[in-house]
């Protein structure tokens, strides 16, 4: 009678852990109070992406007011320390080299909806798009609409055949969620025009990554999505890298802690002394200087898609006998040449360079000077010294560019690549005719000479963290020839010596030994005439 | 037939030996983290290196006790009588077959550029090694300590010196030692304790 008692009551805390599972299992697909399709203000057929903020608004009501605030809808960062006025709207790249002037095209990427204007944002908030970062189900802005999306088909550009789809908005709408890798890499990975052209760091492959890739968005594992460290409050996402936080000295952070410290530092969750098991202390007492990502992100471009390494827009505008542009592709199916682009390079698995850095980022922008014999120049440094107090070793894509001047001001241009028009270069490969365009757009003066500079651009490698037993080891830095090699201002057991000291003590040894052996030869030689 | 008397206790070979091996050992590892050559490589030349280092810490606070309480530490006393007969010797005596100018006893083990050469390895090598060699364990914590401003490649600098200097008198120290009255007596003496008498 008892073993049945025992038999039943098993059965019954059996069925009750499955019933837990199946609870936590639902919550993990959707842990929102609220069934979008539900919402009356949701069923109806949107003819355009502001009637569906509208709709939005209707009950988050603050969400615009929180969004106009924030770098995402600007597109403009005044940096505190430099003051320089930053944002995408401002600076100079050495990819497609401006936003300024190309809105049609790269406003595709805004949260607007033809929101962005090259004096500026427009102040609207039904124009805010909730649906590019909220939206989980088939959502997708055109290129070529300025960030606009439509609701029936269209022939864009007229007349030209090619047809985009309307998208059904009423069901894109009631598929809203939390933001996911795919919502923010529809952007951050296809940055610089492309699948991993830009970062190096983030391409698709985090959309759906294991464990090799980043061991803490693992699809199987983790499962961060990108807000779990770029931890968002009120639209405001953290971690820019306009101004990175090179060096955080303090604990972890405690939820619900207030401050302005940024969020999405390793430190802010892994503390100081990270390392718990084998060799704890001597890793623990690396960083004091070096940045984590030194050692766990052993390299970028990671997942199987390459990223572009350089670009040399001087040799663009070639065109094939028939006087059309043209395409080369390397083996992989990279483009290696476009007549509208020009050369270009790549890399899969490309180890970082090392710097010093502070956190403080010169830019070269639009306004500034540039000196063609010191070439090549900076488009953005990232600064920083061994003696500063305030600096650590840090682990960067360095991108090379080649790109257009203005060959008497001696001055980056805005140059308006992409659009329908005569001027735009990609259609019509005629440098003068786009720069002026270009430079018109942003109110700035254009000899009409036009010259190449080569350019470097910095970017931080900081995300496709490696499992820890895919972190660098000791031996790639504590060696000459290293990874670390060229990072001054720092000792390395195994990279620094006093060449002229090992080499003067290693003829001392050997100086030593000749001279006991020489002493010994003489005593046996002298023992025997004895 | 030449006399025989015990020199060196149980514990002191044992702790020759034993501290040769470690010192030994804390060369070959060493150099390897300095970069001469590459074997087991950095990471695990490093992990060797540190347990090697603490295995000769702890034989050290036995031999300090031991030198402590048996008086045995008055050896390494210098003296400058005799030196230059050991120099005039080493230079030249040894190879007309002249006696040894030095009496080896119980009491006196050590001739005097023996205690010299002793004295200078435990007075300025030793310390420098030790000293340089602790503060590179325990890097992470020289701030709190006060030291923040103490330079790295200054202490690892000063540990090579004193690694390169106990290089130097291995070699000599182990080819001084077929300087007895038979080549092997020495080494012998050092393994039974018995030294044969010139």
């Amino acid at each position: 009678m008892q073993r049945v008692m025992k038999l039943v009551i098993a059965l019954c805390v059996g069925w009750l852990a499955l019933a837990g599972v199946g609870i936590a299992h639902a919550k993990t697909n959707g842990s929102g109070t609220a069934d979008h399709t539900k919402f009356k203000e949701l069923q109806q057929e949107f003819q355009s992406g502001p009637e569906v903020t509208k709709a939005c608004l209707a009950c988050h009501t603050e969400a615009s007011k929180q969004v106009m605030h924030t770098q995402h809808w600007k597109w403009e960062f005044v940096n505190p320390q430099s003051k320089q006025n930053l944002g995408k709207l401002h600076v100079i790249n050495n990819f497609c080299t401006s936003v300024q002037s190309n809105l049609k095209g790269c406003a595709g990427c805004h949260i607007g909806y033809d929101a962005m204007t090259d004096k500026g944002v427009k102040d609207d908030p039904n124009l805010v798009d909730c649906l590019a970062c909220h939206a989980t189900a088939g959502y997708s802005k055109p290129a070529g609409l300025g960030g606009n999306v439509v609701a029936k088909n269209i022939e864009l550009p007229p007349g030209s055949g090619t047809i985009i789809r309307g998208q059904n908005l009423m069901k894109i709408a009631q598929s809203v969620g939390k933001t996911s890798r795919k919502t923010c890499g529809s952007c951050h990975f296809m940055g610089g025009g492309g699948d991993a052209v830009k970062h190096g760091d983030l391409d698709s492959s985090l959309e759906d990554p294991d464990k090799s890739i980043d061991v803490h968005m693992d699809a199987d594992g983790l499962n961060f999505t990108c807000a779990t460290c770029h931890k968002t409050d009120g639209h405001q996402v953290p971690g820019s890298r306009y101004a990175p936080t090179a060096v955080d000295k303090e604990g972890a952070l405690i939820r619900g802690k207030e401050g302005d410290r940024n969020p999405a530092t390793c430190q802010a969750c892994h503390g100081q002394k990270p390392h718990k098991e084998k060799q704890a202390a001597k890793l623990n007492n690396h960083t004091s200087k070096l940045a984590c990502q030194v050692c766990h992100v052993p390299a970028f471009a990671r997942g199987e898609i390459a990223t572009k390494m350089s670009w040399d827009w001087s040799t663009a505008g070639k065109l094939d006998e028939n006087g059309k542009q043209f395409t080369l592709k390397d083996d992989d199916g990279n483009k290696i040449y476009e007549s509208r682009k020009g050369d270009f390079t790549y890399g899969e698995n490309v180890k970082p360079d090392y710097i010093w850095f502070n956190g403080d980022v010169a830019y070269t922008l639009r306004d500034m000077k540039v000196d063609k014999a010191k070439q090549p120049i900076y488009i953005n440094q990232y600064l920083g010294s061994p003696t500063d107090g305030r600096s650590m070793i840090w682990p960067v894509k360095t991108f090379r560019g080649k790109q257009a001047i203005d060959a008497e001001h001696m001055t980056l241009v805005v140059t308006h690549v992409s659009g329908a028009d005569n001027t735009a270069y990609w259609k019509n490969l005629n440098w003068e005719n786009a720069i002026r365009t270009g430079m018109e757009s942003a109110g700035m003066p254009f000899s009409g000479k036009v010259d190449f500079i080569e350019t470097l651009s910095q970017w931080p490698i900081t995300h496709m963290v490696a499992p820890k037993d895919k972190a660098v080891g000791c031996n790639e830095c504590h060696t000459k020839g290293g990874r670390l090699d060229k990072v001054d201002g720092i000792y390395i057991p195994g990279r620094d010596s006093i060449p002229w000291l090992d080499n003067a003590v290693k003829l001392l040894a050997l100086l030593t030994l000749l001279g006991m052996i020489g002493h010994g030869v003489l005593r046996i030689f002298t023992s025997k005439k004895h | 037939m030449s006399e025989q008397i015990y020199i060196f206790k149980g514990f002191e070979r044992f702790w020759h030996w034993s501290q040769a091996g470690l010192i030994i050992f804390l060369l070959i590892s060493g150099l390897e983290i300095h970069g001469w050559y590459s074997n087991f490589g950095f990471e695990k030349a490093h992990d060797y290196h540190v347990i090697a280092a603490w295995s000769l810490v702890g034989l050290w606070c036995f031999a300090i006790f031991w030198h402590i309480t048996t008086g045995e530490w008055k050896q390494y006393i210098p003296s400058t009588k005799n030196v230059m007969a050991m120099a005039n010797y080493y230079l030249f005596g040894i190879f007309k077959n002249a006696p040894h100018p030095h009496r080896q006893t119980a009491l006196t083990k050590h001739n005097p550029l023996q205690k010299l050469a002793y004295l200078f390895i435990l007075v300025v090598v030793g310390p420098v090694l030790w000293t340089s060699g602790w503060l590179l364990l325990f890097y992470d914590v020289w701030a709190d300590w006060g030291l923040a401003n103490l330079s790295l490649g200054l202490v690892a600098l000063a540990h090579l010196l004193g690694a390169y200097a106990m290089l130097l008198f291995l070699i000599a120290h182990v080819y001084l030692t077929t300087t007895g009255a038979t080549p092997l007596a020495h080494i012998k003496a050092m393994i039974t304790g018995w030294e044969k008498v010139h």
